[in-house]
């Protein structure tokens, strides 16, 4: 199982459509500063580094060399992992590994990108095989808008129930002054936006994003020594399926209910709609944030429109879900599934400012990439 | 320099010096992807018969279109190839109306398209292709469709134009 691990600090760039005023090593430096502030360290206490993001966003490859200043990684062990929309939970669940290998007792984890400096859809769509599947694959929207209109088709959901998920996270980003995107929309908004690609409006989509995000992971004697209040790390899984974008059961999201099964059964969740007090979900669109509630066991399948219509997932519903304001108001890809774990680990901390959910004391995240893969993790007040 | 400033509406550094972007200028380059024996067969057999081939898994029976030669599920080699209807089953679509650049060839995509994906009669997994209507309103899961195939092929997937709406 591995030993146990807590998140000692966390910290996060003010988030933007372009940051003009740093390069991207610039924008790490500023990420690792606030995350060894956060937990009253110095890079001295840092004994290995974890990096990631997307490098064809950039066009400049290798981070794990050439923002080395930046991650403090001088004459350190520095470690780079890139797993696409998921880059920032693995990199999340590779820090966590090393500090549970007991081999490094305080691990930075860091993701980023600066995804103004090209076309984003264009380096997205890479990710289709060339020959069979690139054309009509339509970057990351093409898939989530397919899928969702098998899942409106399967279970009656409706373009209104993802508008609502839009509107909710939006609204909750208000709460965040980190977040990219900061307005407040109402569900007929994001209805009146402009159709992307139907059924997914302009309102209904993740921004793309210049942005970093640092985590400290340490072990459990450090953790103890050197937080008063860590975000423990109960379990973290990771699945993935994917061969050709049609062979993949598009009316569910199997890697999401496989690991989030496995992550539950790890630690010992048996009624996630009550067990948690808060989820940091990575949902890149709002049509995800109805269909995937099912994968990840609140209901039955074709249940998720039901919870959202009653506002389970609202600030002061049931569980409330992205009370940063999510992915859909923030989205520097490397780093995004990264924020999720921090701004989990921020709400366990009590850290979490207008955006704390009160008396946080297990929290979900996740990390989707794709298509159609998925992390979790589990953090907890408590130790695991 | 201001690690704690919220700076993202700069322009110009604290001493007044303009913020710079420098433009890479138009890159290309080049790539040479190698079929192997399932996708060269594959798309040689739509070029030259118009007809799409499929593989069955011995083990778990899933028919693969596209094939390739390892079943992901079961990790076995693949090697009973079956022929797949050129008609098949409308699973789910998205019309793009965005336009972005085409990483293929660096132009900007035409918008709107519809990309599907559709089950071919005889297959398991789903294909990925495109359809000529451009309207949800026209569109339903679960249509029936047919490969309209092109009359200059050149053993791509743009040897089926699109598929097409069966009208009974």
């Amino acid at each position: 199982m591995g030993n146990r691990v807590g998140i000692i600090g966390v910290g996060q760039t003010h988030h933007a459509a372009k940051r003009l005023d740093v390069s991207g090593t610039e924008l790490i430096a500023e990420a690792v500063t606030r995350a060894l502030d956060d937990a009253q360290l110095t890079m001295a206490d840092i004994d290995a580094i974890v990096v990631g993001n997307m490098d064809h966003f950039e066009n400049i490859n290798y981070v794990d060399t050439w923002a080395v200043d930046g991650l403090g990684a001088v004459m350190k062990p520095v470690f780079k992992v890139t797993t696409g929309g998921t880059t920032g939970s693995t990199v999340g669940a590779c820090g966590y590994y090393h500090a549970a290998s007991g081999l490094f007792d305080v691990v930075l984890a860091v993701g980023w990108e600066k995804n103004s400096e090209s076309d984003t859809q264009a380096a997205i769509a890479t990710c289709a095989n060339p020959t069979l599947e690139r054309d009509p694959f339509a970057g990351a929207i093409g898939p989530l808008a397919t899928e969702y209109s098998m899942y409106m088709k399967a279970y009656g959901a409706t373009e209104e129930d993802s508008a609502r998920v839009a509107a909710r996270d939006r609204n909750n980003a208000l709460n965040n002054p980190y977040a990219h995107s900061r307005q407040a929309v109402t569900v007929e908004d994001v209805l009146n936006s402009p159709m992307l690609s139907y059924p997914i409006k302009f309102l209904d989509m993740c921004p793309r994003s210049d942005g970093s995000c640092a985590v400290i992971f340490a072990s459990e004697e450090k953790a103890k020594k050197l937080c008063p209040r860590p975000a423990w790390v109960h379990t973290s899984v990771v699945r993935h399926d994917y061969t050709h974008f049609g062979d993949l059961e598009w009316k569910f999201m199997p890697t999401l209910e496989r690991a989030s099964a496995q992550a539950y059964k790890l630690a010992g969740i048996t009624d996630p709609l009550n067990d948690f007090d808060v989820a940091e979900l990575y949902i890149p669109a709002s049509t995800c944030g109805v269909k995937w509630m099912d994968s990840l066991w609140f209901c039955e399948h074709g249940g998720a429109p039901e919870l959202i219509r009653k506002g389970t997932f609202e600030m002061d519903g049931q569980l409330p879900i992205n009370p940063s304001g999510g992915v859909i108001s923030t989205n520097p890809i490397g780093a995004t599934a990264l924020i999720r774990i921090a701004e989990g680990a921020w709400q366990v901390m009590g850290k979490a400012g207008d955006r704390q959910v009160e008396g946080v004391n297990k929290a979900l995240c996740t990390g989707f990439g794709g298509c159609s893969w998925s992390d979790v993790m589990i953090l907890g007040a408590d130790l695991p | 320099m201001g690690l704690y400033e919220d700076k993202r509406k700069r322009t110009h550094t604290p001493e007044g010096y303009e913020l710079l972007t420098h433009e890479s200028g138009h890159l290309e380059y080049d790539f040479h992807w190698h079929l192997g024996y399932y996708w060269s067969k594959y798309l040689t057999e739509m070029r030259d018969n118009k007809r799409f081939m499929g593989v069955k898994c011995p083990e778990c029976g899933t028919v693969y279109n596209p094939p390739r030669v390892n079943c992901g599920k079961c990790f076995v080699e693949m090697n009973e190839w079956v022929e797949l209807s050129d008609e098949g089953t409308l699973e789910g679509f998205t019309i793009v109306r965005f336009p972005y650049i085409d990483p293929n060839n660096g132009e900007m995509k035409q918008v709107p398209f519809t990309s599907i994906w559709v089950t071919l009669d005889g297959a398991d997994t789903r294909m990925m292709h495109l359809s000529n209507e451009t309207d949800e309103k026209d569109l339903d899961v679960g249509m029936r469709l047919r490969a309209v195939w092109s009359e200059n092929r050149t053993g791509g997937i743009h040897d089926v134009e699109y598929f097409e709406i069966i009208k009974d």
